[in-house]
């Protein structure tokens, strides 16, 4: 048992340190990070030319066949670079759906020559891709989306509406998920087209979210036209086409995402605590603060044992579902602590008053919606215990029913 | 990044789960739970003497098998999920590693040798009522002789050959060896919530006795036992948590409610999923304890209070949750939840309770962050 890597990961390691460093600043000390220091445009230009530099690097499409412009690299290549990077405030973001989900759908499903046009590009940051798949009334259950194509001659035309599409207003392309067909059973009447975001018809608009910023998207298609050759994976397959761009998103999402253990240990030093010290030596606090650390650190250590089974060659399973479901929970109990420990004071959201610029009033309005976003806690804990554990599915109502015929409700 | 167990020592698990099964099955564990005289299964505590088990961590210089607490570790996760009814936890994980780190050459080799051999039976008598053992209110006393006092409870206390006990000494407090054959001691077994595993209070009454480790220390050293007993029984307490989670698995697809199996509906789903999550977060802790553990890392101390209160709160959950998704049948002294229900909750305090493991690991934090 160690922690070290293998020569040839050792080797990629140093190769990515020094990359980092020549591109990109180190995390922390500024708290003025890229993202806010840049406009809009400022940071999606620094955003391209630092995808650009990868490409040029080795450092893109790490995992991808190298027939496909990728390093044909093991998972685990990725997982180090991921580590490194994450010490980096690097502007990846832009990337990470499009190259992480997007064209690795269109890599298993396209023609050559679409292949040949579209997968280059992206990979040195010339195109950004979304993926729009979550409607209004199709979230957990998003094989119940009610977009249509219709066959027109050569071309499908879209009609209805996606939301939470990340991206889309920066993205030149996208997936979208659509109903083909209504007279067949829900999973079975869907289908997957690549389609130009800048085409005539689709219109996009920031979603207000309830932490105050717009980080998504709605996105409205009306008579849309899309060619029959920009279809994946053939009429009526959409469902699976849909599962293997899935496949990756719960690692895409279960990063760290604000401030945690060390956090509001920090915090606590420098408040008042209820038995007349300071928080930090308050009993309840402490006893709360050991059980954040103990799941920090078990997160972190079971990240380590996935990539002792990538680096043997593994593959690892679905076990990467309890990540979210951890870290969300875990930034949504901290961030309610923190408050709750300031009293009254804690309401205050001036980044001039409210201490650490008001990250854990963000955080906590924003981990409500990391609960959600990506699979519910409840959907990953179904993942669990149905891939996992082995437990049977639900009884369904809508299995072989015509999409038509559901009971569709408010 | 190799932050799993090697082959060979996977090899090793696989096969004590076999022999577990075989010897130590679930009605060996209520022959002693039903039968209030019965304090342990001696045949299979013979049997585990003759696999070599007792001796893995103990070096070949003092009759052990050598190899490391990894092994001793693989042990453990089957030990707990088998419930085996043996002194095993009082003599390897405490007994034999206390000596292991703090006994003279002469203590080794008059115990360990033996103990290698099925000949020893450990325990450790610290406690004397309820609340972690302190030097102020402690009534046992060591004159550098002997010792005097009421030790309760002691796990397996009714059976050992060798104490180790907490005495005051002095202005302080020192942790020392006792042979159990000696004079003026008195033994009453004690009922308890977990008969499986037997306990009993021990009166000393001037029994001789010899110092381990330094005169004073022994409540620093006994945090060093514990320490390293905090990281295998977290194996133990994961080897317990993973067959309720089977068993409450095995159960939610097999019995039916309301014309399905109730495995289907989703508030048995995430009650399930929940105990994944927190074995997972309990095994990934447990592993790094026994990283530092096997190498003596100084990120022992953190480690273990981690594994400790994660695999706590896991077997508590996994054990409650089984009781629940049985229904009925989970309450009854037939179906075995009850044993494991039982057997978590020992775990959880009989080396300091998780509140008191908390506080701990926030003080090491505090002294890492110092350092």
């Amino acid at each position: 048992m160690d922690f070290n890597d293998t020569a040839e990961e050792a080797a990629f390691r140093t190769k990515t340190k020094k990359f980092l460093a020549d591109h990109v600043r180190p995390r922390g000390g500024d708290k003025e990070t890229l993202q806010k220091r840049l406009s809009d445009s400022e940071y999606m230009t620094a955003a391209k030319a630092y995808q650009h530099a990868k490409a040029e690097s080795g450092f893109a499409g790490i995992t991808w066949p190298k027939d496909q412009g990728g390093q044909g690299l093991a998972p685990i290549f990725s997982v180090i670079f991921g580590q490194e990077e994450g010490k980096f405030d690097a502007p990846a973001a832009p990337f990470t759906i499009g190259l992480g989900m997007c064209v690795p759908t269109v890599i298993a499903f396209a023609s050559a020559g679409q292949k040949e046009r579209h997968v280059g590009p992206a990979l040195r940051g010339e195109e950004i891709w979304c993926q729009l798949f979550s409607e209004p009334s199709a979230g957990s259950d998003v094989a119940g989306l009610k977009t249509k194509a219709v066959r027109d001659g050569d071309d499908w035309v879209i009609n209805g509406q996606k939301v939470w599409t990340s991206g889309a207003h920066y993205s030149d392309w996208g997936i979208v998920l659509v109903r083909t067909n209504p007279d067949k059973a829900k999973h079975k009447g869907l289908s997957m087209f690549f389609i130009d975001m800048k085409s005539p018809g689709i219109e996009v608009r920031p979603i207000h979210q309830m932490s105050g910023g717009s980080n998504f998207n709605e996105v409205y298609f009306t008579d849309v036209r899309v060619s029959d050759a920009q279809m994946l994976g053939g009429e009526g397959n959409g469902w699976s086409v849909a599962l293997v761009t899935l496949m990756n998103e719960r690692l895409a999402v279960g990063g760290s995402p604000g401030p945690d253990y060390k956090e509001i240990f920090d915090w606590a030093h420098t408040v008042p605590g209820i038995e007349g010290g300071t928080l930090a030596q308050d009993a309840t606090f402490r006893q709360k603060l050991a059980d954040w650390v103990v799941r920090a650190e078990g997160y972190k250590l079971a990240k380590f044992r996935t990539m002792t089974a990538l680096s043997k060659g593994e593959t690892p399973g679905p076990e990467s579902s309890i990540g979210k479901i951890i870290t969300a929970n875990q930034l949504q109990d901290i961030t309610n602590s923190a408050i709750e420990s300031m009293d009254h004071f804690g309401i205050i959201t001036d980044g001039e008053l409210a201490p650490s610029d008001g990250v854990f009033q963000q955080s906590y309005m924003w981990a409500a919606g990391l609960r959600i976003a990506g699979g519910t806690d409840e959907i990953l804990k179904n993942i669990i215990a149905e891939r996992i554990l082995g437990l049977p599915g639900d009884v369904r109502v809508d299995k072989d029913v015509a999409f038509k015929d559901l009971p569709i409700g408010r | 990044m190799n932050f799993d167990f090697s082959d060979d020592q996977k090899y090793l698990k696989d096969q004590a789960r076999k022999f577990l099964s075989d010897r130590a099955d679930i009605s060996s564990v209520r022959g002693v739970l039903d039968a209030e005289e019965t304090s342990y299964v001696a045949s299979l505590w013979a049997g585990i003497a003759e696999m070599g088990w007792l001796g893995t961590a103990i070096p070949e210089q003092y009759g052990g098998l050598g190899l490391g607490e990894l092994e001793l570790c693989v042990l453990a996760e089957e030990m707990g999920r088998s419930l085996a009814a043996v002194p095993w936890a009082s003599t390897v994980y405490i007994l034999a590693e206390a000596l292991k780190i703090a006994g003279t050459e002469a203590q080794k080799l008059a115990v360990l040798p033996a103990l290698a051999e099925g000949r020893v039976i450990g325990c450790i008598a610290a406690s004397e009522g309820p609340g972690e053992p302190r030097g102020e209110t402690m009534k046992t006393s060591y004159d550098g002789t002997s010792i005097s006092g009421i030790k309760l409870p002691v796990a397996d206390g009714d059976i050992a050959t060798h104490a180790l006990v907490l005495a005051k000494h002095g202005s302080g407090v020192s942790l020392v060896l006792v042979d159990m054959s000696a004079t003026g001691i008195t033994r009453t077994k004690l009922k308890t919530f977990d008969p499986t595993r037997s306990h009993a209070s021990v009166t000393f009454s001037n029994t001789p006795a010899q110092l381990v480790g330094e005169a004073g220390d022994g409540l620093g050293l006994l945090a060093r036992i514990y320490d390293r007993a905090a990281v295998l029984i977290a194996f133990e307490q994961i080897g317990g948590t993973q067959a309720c989670l089977d068993m409450a698995t095995a159960y939610a697809k097999g019995r039916y409610a309301f014309s399905r199996q109730i495995g289907s509906f989703q508030a048995i789903k995430h009650k399930l999923a929940d105990m994944y999550v927190a074995l997972e977060i309990a095994r990934s802790n447990a592993f790094y304890g026994a990283w530092a553990l096997s190498c003596d890392a100084p990120e022992l101390p953190l480690a273990a209070a981690a594994a400790r209160i994660a695999a706590c709160e896991a077997y508590y959950l996994a054990s409650k949750e089984n009781i629940q998704t049985h229904g009925g049948m989970g309450f009854t002294w037939d179906v075995d939840c009850h044993l494991y229900y039982r057997r978590a909750k020992l775990l959880a305090v009989q080396i300091g309770a998780p509140a008191i493991w908390k506080e701990k690991l926030v003080r090491r934090l505090e002294l890492r962050n110092a350092a």
